[in-house]
């Protein structure tokens, strides 16, 4: 009698069975833990730094519950945020500045649910809280960059316009502005209109002059410096923005805090220290002329005597450290491209990082590169990190920049718009960088300036309230389509049951952060997926009222339903579709949240539904049906 | 158990005149609404101030919440920051009238200090670490993107309907769909409910509900005329409304259900989010019925809009 085939039985149990296991890990809360990771110089983790924390930890009287090293970092777990937090700084002034110290929810889910990947759902900042930074963004540098970049232009100005100029330097104090020099007072009127003329952005003021040496100020005008950082801070905020997304962090809170100072909360951050890396991280690369090979003569001469060619910068190879000369040229930037990713190069097996640049830098690059066959090009990698240092006693954060070069090799063919670069240490080095070169690079280097785990935003009880909404709510529902449908209402309260398992189930596989607003998600899709149940019960009423047997009426209750649920469900999902594609956090997990929903509940409210009912009626003779 | 008479045969197309111009007259008083009362932006979208407060002794968030509210600082976010002992509170600057001038702008350091002499009453170890002004969490680019949602949406809707069904489907659900958002972004602005990510989110799904209802009602509508002799347009629709009426009003029910739960017991967490789903499904299941049927009948369809397309075979047709 059932028309209902066996494989789609066995299909309904793997699905039941398959949103059980995959749900359970979201009845296993985290704790919290601090995660140490060692920096590139440090020791690596082992049991030795594993005997120092927990030595210094239990000398303060700190209560940790574990100790250990997992993989290449170690974990401490407590028992509650106050006591992470005190701990966190203990094994900060234990181990110093060679270890990043971060804080982390360690997840609790039992082993062999790990195992098969099942994990629990992270919970988002309303709801749990997280990580949160305050970082301080370092204008100086900005402007020093700008004046920089305008002393190069007057440089080339006066030299377009023949006008004779003893030296164009910027001011060692920023915001100082630049000093031009020049022979004559006539040269000196000549390149202040010139100069004025051109970059109306510039002050320019007649300094004091002494003897041959008639000085011109340039300074940037104070609006000029406002926008520069205004939009310092905007394009820092985007490209924060760009590197969590990169992260796979869902729901971030990203956002400027007075003139200067960017707020940034992550909620269920998988590696908190990588993050925190990330975050911070000012590396990009340069394409500069080479001057000879690396450990050419003259570099070696240069490294020993210290006379640096004046038109050159010493540097060493990453690696073997030998000394190289680079022109102070620069052809192209990390902030001229376009995209890259890494990988392993074909030839010679080291990491690379394939690089696309923009048009103007794809046409300097061609340039450079069609006039410098069999000439020398060095990769510059540069890196700024933050120290601290005590100075009067007082700890002060200050920047420190490194550069080194990553690749010295002769252009064997002219290219341009794209082209990879080779000898970046490691595998994950050349996928960090171009992380951070996809992420666009930040325009003005930041620093960490407090961090610490942050409360949920919302206040316990209202999360209590919530929760407790939802599940009335759904009790409600459950009662009512009992009642309305009677064994066919139960049949779909069993569906719905089901179909809140495997959207969590599904939800934690691909690692939804669950928030609020996705929480009364959830509930507004079990209250429409009821939907498709009363659109079948509905035709099976007509169906028995038109004269049809019941087993004729649950068939053609199930066919005719079908077409309309189906078209219902996929403008349905069209809707979610677009919400999913907004780039804001919150909108976009409530938009993944209803379309798994909509998925999850075509399947329970129809397939399922239908296994129940043909095995519930299958075999019998039925004079009536109880809908 | 049935609630409705399945033979009812309200002649729903009968008030097609006074429906359509009620929901047009609806749609325009909240344009105007939202073009002048405008909506009342929450602190994701506005930004605000920024506080971080030290206590001596140890503190309870609820606490601290419950002490703003008593000294008449609503919807401020507090959230606790590390330990015990400090807190982050999060306003907007409207949140303490008495700091915002007649031309809005607001004086920062007026509102951090009304802010501790609010707490200093239940506890007097307060003291204010730093304050700062946030920007909003979420900025233009909300904008650009929920304008080109909203097209996608539109235009992927219509695109569907007018494959599965026919064009003049399409507009009359995309035309519906438009009004049942307006008019609760009109609701909104008219009881000044504060707008934030959570209402947001629920405009949005809105939109979804209210498709899924019409779509339901058009399906039927398709069905009716494949399988009448004689279609009389007006007499087809009138029939599929009535026939749906149940489904259309159960389903409003059980979500609405839901929603009402949350709304009534689910705290002020979810409670922007109940009130604006439960607008929206007030005004989608009434759209579904009154409107966009009407806007059908007026767009003219017809029987042999609806045939399944292969019996039309112009080679066949033009045969003598």
């Amino acid at each position: 009698m059932s028309d209902f085939p066996r494989w789609k039985y066995a299909l309904v149990a793997l699905v039941m069975l398959f949103g059980i296991i995959y749900a359970l890990p979201n009845a296993f809360p985290p704790v919290p833990a601090v995660q140490v990771t060692a920096n590139r110089d440090a020791p690596p983790i082992n049991q030795a730094v594993q005997q120092k924390v927990t030595a210094a930890l239990t000398a303060k009287k700190i209560a940790v519950t574990d100790v250990f090293v997992e993989g290449d970092h170690l974990l401490a777990t407590f028992a509650n945020s106050d006591v992470q937090k005190s701990g966190a700084d203990e094994i900060k002034a234990v181990l110093g500045d060679g270890y990043t110290v971060a804080f982390k929810l360690q997840s609790n889910v039992p082993g062999w649910l790990g195992a098969i990947g099942a994990r629990s759902m992270p919970l988002g900042l309303d709801l749990q809280g997280g990580v949160h930074f305050l970082m301080q963004v370092d204008q100086k540098d900005s402007i020093e960059k700008q004046e920089n970049s305008y002393a190069d232009d007057i440089r080339s100005l006066l030299r377009d316009r023949n006008i004779r100029y003893e030296s164009v330097t910027r001011s060692p104090v920023s915001g100082q502005g630049i000093a031009v020099i020049l022979r004559s007072d006539a040269d000196r009127k000549t390149a202040s209109d010139a100069i004025g003329n051109e970059y109306t952005d510039l002050n320019v003021a007649d300094g004091a002059s002494t003897g041959d040496r008639f000085v011109l100020n340039v300074v940037i005008k104070p609006e000029k410096l406002r926008e520069l950082s205004r939009s310092a801070i905007t394009q820092n905020l985007g490209t924060l923005r760009n590197r969590i997304n990169a992260l796979g962090v869902s729901e971030p809170l990203i956002q400027q805090q007075g003139d200067s100072r960017i707020v940034v909360e992550l909620a269920g951050v998988q590696d908190p220290t990588e993050a925190k890396k990330l975050i911070g991280a000012v590396a990009t690369l340069q394409y500069r002329p080479g001057i000879g090979q690396p450990g050419d003569p003259r570099a070696v001469e240069a490294a020993r005597t210290g006379n640096i060619p004046p038109e050159a910068n010493l540097y060493y190879m990453r690696g073997d450290n030998r000394p190289v000369l680079v022109s102070k040229q620069i052809i192209v930037t990390g902030n001229q491209l376009v995209d890259a990713s890494s990988g392993i190069d074909q030839q010679s097996g080291t990491p690379k990082v394939d690089v696309t640049l923009n048009a103007a830098g794809a046409k300097k690059m061609g340039d450079f590169t069609n006039a410098n066959v069999g000439k020398p090009m060095a990769v510059l990698y540069v890196e700024q990190v933050y120290e601290t240092k005590v100075i009067d006693g007082k700890e002060v954060r200050v920047p420190k920049v490194t550069e080194t070069v990553i690749n010295d090799a002769t252009i064997q063919s002219p290219f341009s718009k794209q082209f990879q670069t080779t000898g970046l240490g490691s595998a994950k080095e050349a996928s960090d960088l171009a992380l951070l070169l996809k992420g666009g690079a930040l325009a003005a280097p930041m620093d960490i300036v407090e961090e610490g785990v942050i409360g949920a935003s919302l206040g316990q009880d209202n999360i209590d309230k919530g929760f407790k909404a939802v599940l009335l709510g759904l009790a409600l529902v459950l009662l009512a389509a009992a009642i309305y449908y009677k064994l066919f209402g139960l049949v779909a309260d069993i569906a719905l049951f089901f179909n809140l398992v495997v959207l969590v189930a599904v939800m934690s596989l691909i690692g939804v952060t669950l928030t609020m607003p996705g929480v009364a998600g959830i509930v507004l899709t079990l209250g429409m997926a009821i939907d498709a149940n009363v659109l079948i019960c509905e035709r099976v009423r007509e169906e028995l009222r038109n004269g049809s047997s019941p087993h004729a009426s649950i068939r053609a209750g199930y066919e005719k339903a079908w077409s309309t649920i189906l078209d219902a469900n996929v403008t349905h999902l069209i809707a979610a579709l677009a919400l999913t594609t907004m780039g804001t956090g919150a909108i976009k997990g409530f938009g993944v949240t209803l379309m798994i929903g909509i998925l999850t509940s075509l399947f329970t409210s129809v397939t399922l539904t239908h296994a129940f009912t043909a095995a519930i009626h299958g075999h019998r003779k039925l004079k009536t049906l109880s809908v | 158990m049935e609630i409705f008479n399945h033979d009812s045969n309200i002649h729903f197309l009968g008030m097609r005149k006074y429906t359509v111009t009620l929901a047009i007259l609806l749609m325009l008083a909240s344009i105007g609404l939202i073009a002048f009362k405008g909506l009342n932006y929450g602190l994701d979208f506005t930004g605000g101030v920024s506080m971080v407060i030290d206590y001596e002794r140890s503190v309870e968030i609820s606490e601290v919440r419950g002490a703003l509210e008593k000294g008449g600082i609503h919807n401020a976010m507090v959230q606790s920051l590390g330990g015990t002992r400090e807190v982050s509170i999060r306003l907007q600057p409207k949140d303490d009238p008495g700091a915002v001038d007649a031309v809005g702008k607001f004086n920062l350091d007026r509102i951090a200090a009304d802010v501790i002499k609010v707490l200093h009453v239940s506890r007097p170890d307060a003291k204010l670490k730093s304050r700062d002004y946030v920007s909003a969490q979420v900025g233009q680019e909300l904008r650009s993107d929920g304008t080109v949602a909203a097209v996608f949406v539109i235009l992927g809707i219509m695109a569907y309907l007018w494959i599965r069904f026919e064009r003049r489907f399409a507009i009359a659900a995309v035309a519906t769909e438009i009004h049942d958002t307006l008019v609760t972004l009109g609701i909104l602005a008219l009881v000044q409910r504060e707008f934030d990510m959570t209402v947001l989110a629920s405009v949005l799904a809105v939109i979804g509900y209210s498709i899924n209802d019409k779509v339901v009602v058009f399906d039927r509508i398709r069905e009716l005329f494949r399988l009448a002799r004689k279609a009389e347009p007006e007499e087809i629709l009138n029939r599929s409304i009535n026939n749906t009426l149940s489904r259309t009003i159960i389903t409003s029910l059980f979500t609405g259900i839901t929603m009402g739960a949350l709304y009534f017991y689910g705290g002020t967490a979810v409670h922007g989010f109940a009130v604006t789903m439960l607008i929206g499904i007030v005004v989608g299941t009434l759209s579904s019925i009154f409107v966009a049927s009407p806007i059908l009948l007026w767009l003219g369809v017809s029987k042999k809009d609806l045939m399944p397309v292969t019996k039309e075979n112009p080679e066949l047709a033009r045969r003598p």
